[in-house]
């Protein structure tokens, strides 16, 4: 294992009963490493995700996230973890200052830190005009970049993408793409999870998950070159179909 | 025309959902409707499927006006809200039955035309719907759809938050629906399936940007398109966008694709810019427009 | 017809893989007659008191003995000095004390008047109340009883006969009313719901598009609730008749047909509020607060309408439940046939009518 690795995890498994949602899979992820991480409906990326954020256990194997052990020190993962899901995000009836005190709150910064913080990301999205209206009036691409700047409020060592930019415009979802590549070019390591191909394209590595196993771990280039495809789709979707 | 709308528009309290949309589909086509979420697709829907007044314009399906006319036209179009909108708590057999019973049909009715999906979900007619996977409830959701054979099927955003797998699969059906005859108005927030299409429309915030088949919507892209490549992504954005002559600069999986403002653009003298700014394994291909790259030259 | 029937059928479908919707349709009805019949009663039964007997003599002694033969009371405590009154009440150990005054025979034979003090809990009026009444009747017993040889002229002697519950059972009084809320729970709250719900999930947006005729759609959902909520009816009475022993005094015809006709102004009440609400919780909170408080505070069920102030005694003539308690108490208690509930009916007709006629108006053949 090397020293720069944030998330290291090997054998990792969870059973329902007699099925194996996750079946031992093992890989690797370097600080500022953008990740994608994919599989079908059903094919046990969320239960991964779960364990590796430290709100579900895993049956056995090895997973250390951020240096924590996700059996022993769950706690000390979430602390160190940002997380933004494209189906809870931020509270709607809120103000988008309002959201980002109360996240940095409960990430326990101070109250001088949040006030710094929040300056700086309402200039830094261009928020301005709208730093006092609630959430819910935003439209979603904003709503997105915002959940995503506040996911990185307490400089987590990894942040978990689940589904981010799902239905967002192109121009938007460029933007949001470059946020991501700013944060991985500082340190912050990216875990995406999407369904949606043409988002594998820009990872610098994905894995493919098929029926609870890793099938597949390389740079999209690389995946490309080796299913002899022009597109990560038609990799996946020659993987997926055996 | 199966369906003709003529200068449409449809207002919530402030926004403004739908601004003078005009487009006809004709028969037996497959018409996609692009854009992102909240461009209007849903409300479109809404007023085609007579749920919804228009303020202003005349939409028909069917030759039928959906305001004067909207029991005939419930009559002879099928719908599949964006939303999954079957009842959870019911099988599949008895949703599809349900559904067949309140059209006046019954599944042998139409077997013939739901014969194709329903063979891949038949296996599981017992388990109740909400019990299924995504990819194998919207092709529930379709069988529901077609099972009184509509002339007109409405598919609002069939394929969110479905896997490829069962996205190709139920574009494959799609095209062969299209062969027994049925005019099918299909919305998608995803690029890629634009080409799937017959024609295209390109919506956002309300307004229609473009409308045609997706090979002649590409080939309207005004310039040329170049990939570019460089050892640090983050870096490389940054360096484009600061570059005077930059005209577009947009990521694009490994790539970022750049088009230049001059009309005489020699790449080596990008890539002796971008050298200057530290970067190295510079790359510059020539590359031709996607759905995408139009859309967000024209939503610019 | 046969979409109909296919409507209904599915519907029967979600209420009965719906476990806890069943249960609790089911259940309450149950529960609630059993909770009001047994637990919660005006009547007092065996209340603890203590006794300050200051004299100890031979009256009080007389007096003491009838008091705890009764079987209102027992007594739980004999106290003998006057700072343990204060003391037992704070500890909640008695309800009453009954303090008797120094040489009570004494004063009695000598000056035809002794006192005894009632002292009663009143945190809780309606007990105290009750305790200081039973207590004087029996003093007003042995009263009695110790002048009997003497005749006192131009006495009146009041008799007091309660008609149609003469045992003042309390259940008599809750059956109507719990018969009343579960009735109008079941139609106006689950229908609401599983309108609302249709509107939550999507389905009604199919629901419209599809030739089903809005009329269609609205009987569909509300039809299978009749049919439960008769069934509700029906173990409502059984369980009053067999359990609590109450008997029925009118035709238990009439009584169906007006519980029937409750049930369709519920449902039609219920119907209203879907039109209203947009998810199922608005339509649970709407259906609760709306409907449960005024039934239970405003129709008459617990507290007696003609006791309120007057805006509020007005405000109760627009709650149909007001009117279908007088009408079940009627045919219940009092034996009544049509000819003195026809009024209260027509009345409730009126209501329906008018429901179902501003449901069927509200009631959107398109989503806004």
């Amino acid at each position: 294992m090397k020293n720069n690795n944030v998330i290291h995890i090997e054998g990792l498994t969870k059973m329902f009963g007699d099925f194996a949602a996750v079946n031992a899979i093992t890989f690797e992820v370097e600080k500022g490493e953008i990740f994608g991480f994919l599989g079908a409906n059903g094919a046990g990326k969320t239960t991964a995700m779960k364990m590796l954020i430290g709100i579900s256990k895993p049956t056995s194997g090895d997973a250390k996230v951020a240096g924590f052990d996700v059996f022993t020190n769950a706690e000390d993962i979430k602390k160190n973890i940002g997380y933004m899901s494209q189906k809870f995000a931020l509270y709607d009836d809120l103000t988008v200052k309002e959201n980002i005190t109360f996240f940095g709150g409960i990430y326990g910064l101070s109250r001088q830190r949040i006030k710094e913080k929040s300056a700086v990301l309402i200039e830094e999205l261009r928020l301005e005009d709208v730093a006092n209206k609630l959430v819910g009036s935003l439209p979603l691409g904003w709503k997105q970049k915002l959940s995503f700047s506040v996911s990185l409020l307490h400089d987590p060592k990894i942040v978990f993408l689940d589904e981010p930019t799902g239905g967002v415009d192109p121009i938007t979802r460029r933007q949001f793409w470059e946020m991501i590549y700013k944060a991985a070019n500082q340190g912050t390591t990216v875990f995406v999870t999407t369904h949606y191909m043409d988002e594998a394209e820009y990872c610098d590595r994905v894995s493919i998950m098929v029926n609870g196993k890793i099938e597949a771990l390389d740079t999209p280039k690389k995946l490309k070159e080796q299913f002899k495809v022009d597109n990560m789709n038609d990799v996946f979707l020659k993987l997926a179909r055996g | 025309m199966s369906i003709s709308v003529s200068h449409i528009s449809k207002s919530y309290k402030k926004v403004k959902a739908l601004q003078d949309i005009s487009f006809e589909v004709k028969p037996n086509e497959i018409f996609g409707l692009i854009g992102p979420d909240g461009a209007g697709k849903t409300t479109l829907f809404r007023v085609l499927t007579t749920l919804l007044f228009p303020d202003e314009g005349v939409a028909k399906v069917m030759d039928y006006d959906v305001v004067n006319d909207y029991k005939k036209i419930r009559n002879c179009v099928g719908y599949m809200p964006g939303k999954f909108s079957l009842y959870q708590d019911l099988t599949v057999e008895e949703n599809l039955t349900f559904f067949a019973t309140i059209f006046g049909t019954t599944i042998e009715e139409n077997y013939d035309l739901i014969k194709d999906i329903y063979v891949q979900i038949a296996p599981f007619k017992d388990r109740r719907a909400g019990k299924l996977s995504g990819g194998m409830k919207q092709k529930l959701a379709l069988c529901c759809a077609l099972i009184h054979k509509p002339q007109v099927l409405f598919l609002d955003e069939p394929t969110t938050g479905v896997d490829p797998v069962s996205r190709k699969e139920f574009w494959e059906m799609l095209k062969r629906l299209q062969q027994k005859d049925i005019t099918i108005l299909v919305s998608t927030p995803y690029m890629d399936e634009a080409a799937l299409c017959d024609r295209i429309a390109l919506i956002q915030d309300g307004k229609i940007l473009e409308i045609d088949t997706p090979e002649a919507i590409v080939k309207h892209y005004p310039k040329q398109i170049y990939n570019v490549r460089a050892n640090n992504m983050y870096k490389l954005i940054n360096s484009l966008k600061d570059y005077e002559y930059n005209h577009s600069v947009y990521p694009f999986g490994e790539f970022v694709h750049y088009t230049d403002s001059r009309t005489n653009f020699n790449p080596k003298d990008l890539i002796r810019y971008l050298e200057t700014k530290n970067l190295s394994n510079i790359h510059i291909d020539k590359t031709v427009a996607t759905i995408e790259d139009t859309f967000m030259e024209l939503a610019k | 017809m046969k979409r109909f029937i296919g409507f209904i059928k599915k519907e029967f479908y979600h209420i009965f893989r719906d476990r806890r919707s069943l249960f609790i349709l089911f259940g309450m009805p149950i529960a609630q007659i059993m909770l009001f019949g047994f637990a919660i009663t005006n009547e007092i039964n065996n209340v603890d008191i203590a006794i300050f007997d200051h004299s100890n003599d031979a009256s009080t002694k007389e007096i003491i003995i009838k008091i705890s033969a009764s079987k209102y009371f027992s007594i739980k405590q004999m106290i003998t000095c006057e700072a343990d009154i204060a003391s037992v009440f704070q500890k909640g150990h008695v309800k009453a004390v009954l303090n008797f005054e120094k040489d009570f025979s004494k004063n009695l034979i000598k000056s035809n008047k002794a006192t005894i003090q009632i002292i009663t809990d009143a945190t809780d009026p309606n007990t105290a109340n009750t305790i200081s009444n039973y207590v004087n009747a029996i003093l007003q017993k042995y009263q009695k009883d110790l002048n009997k040889d003497i005749t006192v002229a131009n006495q009146i002697v009041p008799q007091t006969r309660m008609v149609y519950n003469p045992e003042l059972k309390s259940v008599y009084m809750f059956v109507p009313g719990v018969m009343t809320i579960i009735l109008m729970l079941v139609s106006a709250m689950m229908t609401s719901i599983s309108i609302t719900r249709e509107k939550e999930l999507g389905t009604m947006e199919i629901l419209l598009v599809s030739p089903l005729k809005p009329i269609q759609v609205i009987v569909g959902k509300v039809f299978p609730y009749i049919f439960l909520s008769i069934i509700n009816a029906v173990v409502i009475v059984l369980l009053s008749i067999f359990i609590f022993k109450m008997p029925v005094q009118g035709s238990l015809f009439l009584l169906g047909l007006e519980s029937v006709l409750f049930i369709i102004t519920s449902l039609a009440l219920g119907i209203l509020i879907s039109t209203i609400s947009a998810t199922q919780q608005t339509a649970m909170m709407i259906s609760l607060m709306g409907l449960m408080l005024p039934v239970i505070l405003l129709s008459g069920f617990i507290f007696p309408i003609s006791s309120m102030p007057q805006p509020l005694q007005v405000i109760c003539n627009i709650i149909p439940a007001k009117w279908f308690i007088i009408i079940i108490k009627g045919i219940m208690l009092k034996g009544v046939g049509l000819q003195y509930v026809w009024k209260e009916t027509l009345i409730l007709v009126g209501m329906t009518i008018f429901f179902i006629g501003l449901s069927v108006k509200k009631y959107k053949i398109r989503l806004e």
